[in-house]
């Protein structure tokens, strides 16, 4: 028999993940309706593949099968891979991603709640690492033939009519590449596939996710800090080079409405077991993230920096939570928590 | 105006189902008297107070069978007249299961008071007052039952800015102080004036949450009249924001005074000091009734037919006063207290005692096990529901993994176990019961770690004294030797023939050293304050000495040199 409290409000890690889940919903319609049908084939390949493995480590570690199976959150890191990763890339980057993301990143770690690492950031570093030319090749808006998209997925790649690059990735190499001698305007003005703001369709995706992020603060089930950390920092930075210098840095409205950063600001640096859980902590961590992804963009090599920034910041959050403890009640003004 | 305008916030607390007006739907009833009453000796903080009564003995009601033991315990009384039938071990009213020390009463059902005088404080020393309610047997009636006249010490600076009285009473299910507030509101602000008085107090706020608002208006009328007499507006009535814990001291005197007072501290050091509103009465009824501390308001509720609360004399077992409210078929345990903080009893023949504000009735329907217990995920909602500010995740973690000095940084003991944390975690994780784990291993270590100094410095101070024993010997030997030396060679060279043997002469020497020695020492040690003595005590003296001296020359060949 238990002691008290005795009754409990009625809550499970489930549910939070099926709102997380339902919250993805509004940005995966919007990008099955830009891009097509393929995120969908994605998003059912990745989630039956999760939850293979899943129960295949959940038995290999003599854990309760349907209790974790039923969590939800293997679908959710499932669902995070399959919307960050190319809608037309071959089923095996997709399978051999969620392996690395459930098997490795989660389960080897010690399961649910003890990863370090955001499963599903894992699974795209390592993959983008590995299969650069793969990971970049990403479909066009408008090209919504559901055919070709499933030949791209499990047949025969026929990718020109198909793929290009992310705006982000054509940006960053018109730019700043050393023979670049294009300018922002140029390159966002003479192409077609460049929307208003952050490109062609992903604008509208970013607003889905925007809108899903919304309701996951009106759950509860996130806390402002993050997203408002992460988009102000990612708005400041990037404002603040455009103003500079308009030609060679992009300016906050394509920042924050193309690659990942939306979903990134409300579903992937929110992740609650490997990021910072201190108020102050939040924002760090989360402003650190738009700054190192900010880097990553503009001057690394690769077309979206949000992973490895999760990854970098996932090192230091221990220690910034470590440093930002709340003062507790009645220590007001003295020293909290621990140093 | 009684109504107090400006209020503060704590920080987390939680909303659960509140399901209180079962319980007051009806007025308060007085629970008939059981056939025998157990009343246990240790019902407060402190010592455990010392029985006055053998088996056999014939008690009043009033009559004070413990007796506190020091000024850190509490009187206990015979809840009413009879005859003590035992002195003996039974089960207490704890989830522990064990037993303690009892007076088992059999009423004679003729509720003969001792002679009730009223104890005229006005008068009396403050520390005289104190011991009267101290001997009177009141302590703190919301649950933690700390000897009251402990805190109506007003601290370092004489006087208090406010006396806070806590009619919050967050806990779900439990009613007595709403009923109490609503029935005897003039009885509570009496008691207030007697401890707003010995705490030299300025003024005197009630905080009552809002969703009680008969309580509200009730004691608002008392606070007036009182305020009338008073002349000036200093009791005032502050209706809370409904919200658990609002009623734990420190969140109460957050919300109504804005002060903070920190884990370990006093809050008189504050300037304030929180009693609970039935304690108050208790207050009231001792010093102006003359009647000490005999029974409580009991909220009876949860799985039962009739909700009610029963003015209940301390030492009813808990079945008789639950078998009023008829419950139901389904029940299966009882909890002392609410369901947040209450703790289940070893059985259903527990006596009902000063702490008992709540018997909840249960059932598994009532209140279903928790599901599986599932990993932490952070997702930090304990932290959002903490009113002490901590961060329960972290505790959890090293209080799982037993790093309890890491659990201690994160502030371990500023936990007030509300269970605001286990009642919101979506991993149904039960983390106070991990704190109290934690707690209970960091007490047993300090113990342990305590006797384990004492003993080590036990066995550092036998091996310093014996070391020093050890030098000390050498040192006298060597002088002993050194000077025996000398003395030889000196009664050689003055004896011009050498008729003994050298060494007889220097035992000879040694005997004469000793005996110098003795003279000398002798000498010294001649008492001082026996100056001017009458010729009497002078006689008396020296007989005492000729015996002395008569004993010390019988002892003497006992005694060894060194002695």
């Amino acid at each position: 028999m238990n002691n008290s409290p005795y009754f409990l409000q009625p809550a499970s890690v489930q549910s939070v993940m099926l709102r997380v889940l339902l919250a993805l919903l509004p940005g995966i319609a919007v990008y099955a309706w830009f891009f097509g049908g393929a995120v969908l084939v994605q998003i059912v390949l990745a989630s039956i593949t999760a939850l293979a493995a899943e129960a295949a480590m959940l038995k290999a570690r003599g854990k309760p099968l349907m209790m974790f199976l039923g969590d939800g959150s293997a679908l959710v890191t499932a669902w995070l891979i399959a919307l960050t990763f190319p809608p037309i890339a071959p089923w095996w980057l997709t399978v051999i991603g969620v392996l690395a993301a459930i098997v490795i990143a989660k389960h080897l770690y010690g399961g649910l709640g003890q990863n370090p690492f955001n499963p599903a950031m894992v699974a795209f570093a390592l993959m983008i690492v590995a299969y650069p030319s793969l990971m970049s090749q990403w479909s066009a808006a408008g090209f919504t033939d559901f055919a070709p998209q499933w030949n791209a997925i499990f047949g025969t790649r026929q990718l020109d009519a198909l793929t290009m690059a992310t705006p982000l990735d054509a940006l960053r190499t018109a730019l700043h590449t050393p023979e670049a001698r294009a300018t922002v305007a140029g390159v966002l003005g003479n192409d077609a596939s460049f929307g208003n703001i952050g490109g062609k369709g992903w604008e509208w995706v970013a607003a889905g996710y925007f809108i899903g992020g919304l309701y996951l603060l009106q759950q509860r089930i996130i806390t402002w800090h993050m997203p408002a950390a992460f988009l102000a920092t990612l708005f400041v930075i990037t404002g603040g080079f455009a103003l500079y210098d308009p030609g060679r840095f992009a300016g906050p409205g394509f920042h924050l409405f193309t690659g990942g950063a939306m979903l990134g600001a409300f579903f992937i640096v929110t992740d609650p077991v490997s990021g910072c859980t201190t108020p102050r902590g939040k924002l760090i961590f989360a402003a650190g993230i738009a700054l190192l992804t900010w880097i990553i963009r503009t001057f690394g090599a690769y077309p979206d920096g949000i992973a490895f920034a999760v990854l970098l910041m996932n090192i230091a959050a221990p220690l910034i939570d470590m440093y930002t403890q709340p003062p507790v009640f009645g220590h007001k003004g003295k020293k909290g928590g621990s140093a | 105006m009684t109504a107090l305008q400006r209020l503060f916030k704590f920080n987390g607390g939680v909303k659960p189902a509140y399901n209180k007006e079962a319980s007051t739907g009806l007025p308060i009833a007085v629970a008939p008297t059981p056939t025998l009453l157990v009343i246990p000796l240790h019902q407060s903080i402190g010592g455990p107070p010392r029985p006055l009564v053998k088996a056999g003995e014939r008690v009043l009601k009033g009559q004070r069978i413990g007796d506190a033991d020091g000024n850190v315990s509490s009187a206990v009384h015979a809840s009413t007249s009879g005859t003590v039938v035992a002195v003996e071990m039974r089960l207490m009213p704890h989830t522990s299961g064990l037993s303690a020390m009892c007076v088992v009463i059999e009423p004679d059902g003729r509720n003969e008071w001792i002679p009730r005088q009223p104890f005229d404080f006005r008068s009396a020393s403050p520390a005289a007052s104190r011991d009267f309610l101290r001997d009177a047997g009141v302590v703190g009636l919301g649950g933690a039952v700390f000897p009251s006249h402990l805190k109506l010490n007003a601290g370092k600076q004489g006087k208090l800015d406010v006396l806070v009285l806590n009619g919050a009473e967050c806990e779900p299910f439990i009613t007595c102080d709403d009923v109490l507030m609503r029935e005897r509101p003039e009885e509570i602000i009496k008691g207030a004036v007697i401890m707003r008085e010995m705490l030299s107090a300025g003024e005197v706020l009630i905080g009552i949450e809002d969703n009680k608002p008969a309580a509200i208006a009730a004691m608002e009328i008392a606070a007036r009249a009182a305020n009338r007499v008073a002349g000036a507006n200093v009791y005032k009535v502050g209706s809370v924001p409904t919200r658990y814990p609002a009623g734990g001291a420190k969140q109460l005197i957050r919300v109504l005074t804005g002060i903070e007072v920190p884990h370990g501290e006093r809050s008189t050091d504050y300037g304030v000091q929180c009693f609970n509103v039935g304690t108050a009465y208790a207050i009231h009824e001792a010093i102006e009734l003359g009647q000490p501390l005999i029974s409580r308001i009991v909220t009876v509720a949860g799985n039962v037919g009739q909700a009610r609360n029963y003015e209940v004399l301390f030492g009813t077992p808990m079945k008789d006063l639950v078998a009023l409210c008829a419950p139901l078929p389904d029940s299966d345990r009882l909890i002392m207290g609410g369901p947040m903080m209450g703790f289940r009893m070893p059985g259903d023949d527990v006596p009902v005692v000063k702490a008992t504000n709540c018997v909840l009735v249960g059932s598994t329907a009532l209140f279903p096990p928790p599901p599986p217990e599932m990993p932490c995920i952070r997702c930090g909602e304990c932290a959002k529901a903490c009113p002490a500010d901590l961060q329960p995740f972290e505790m959890y973690w090293f209080s799982r993994a037993k790093i309890f000095g890491k659990a201690q940084e994160y502030n371990l003991f500023d936990c007030i176990e509300c269970g605001c944390c286990a009642y919101v975690c979506p991993s149904r994780i039960p983390l106070v019961d991990y704190y109290r784990f934690a707690k209970s291993e960091i007490w047993a270590r300090e113990v342990e770690k305590e006797a384990a100094d004492v003993a080590r410095d036990r066995y550092e101070f036998r091996l310093l004294r014996e070391e020093r024993e050890k030098q000390e010997k050498a040192a006298k030997l060597a002088a002993k030797t050194a000077a025996g030396r000398e003395k030889a060679a000196a009664a050689l060279a003055e004896a011009a023939k050498p008729a003994a043997t050298p060494e007889e002469d220097a035992k000879k020497a040694l005997i004469a050293a000793a005996l110098e020695r003795a003279r000398t020492e002798k000498a010294r040690v001649h008492p001082e304050n026996t100056a001017d003595l009458t010729p009497e005590q002078q006689a008396e003296v020296t007989a005492i000495e000729a015996r002395r001296a008569e004993i010390r020359e019988m002892a003497k060949p006992h005694l060894r040199p060194d002695d």
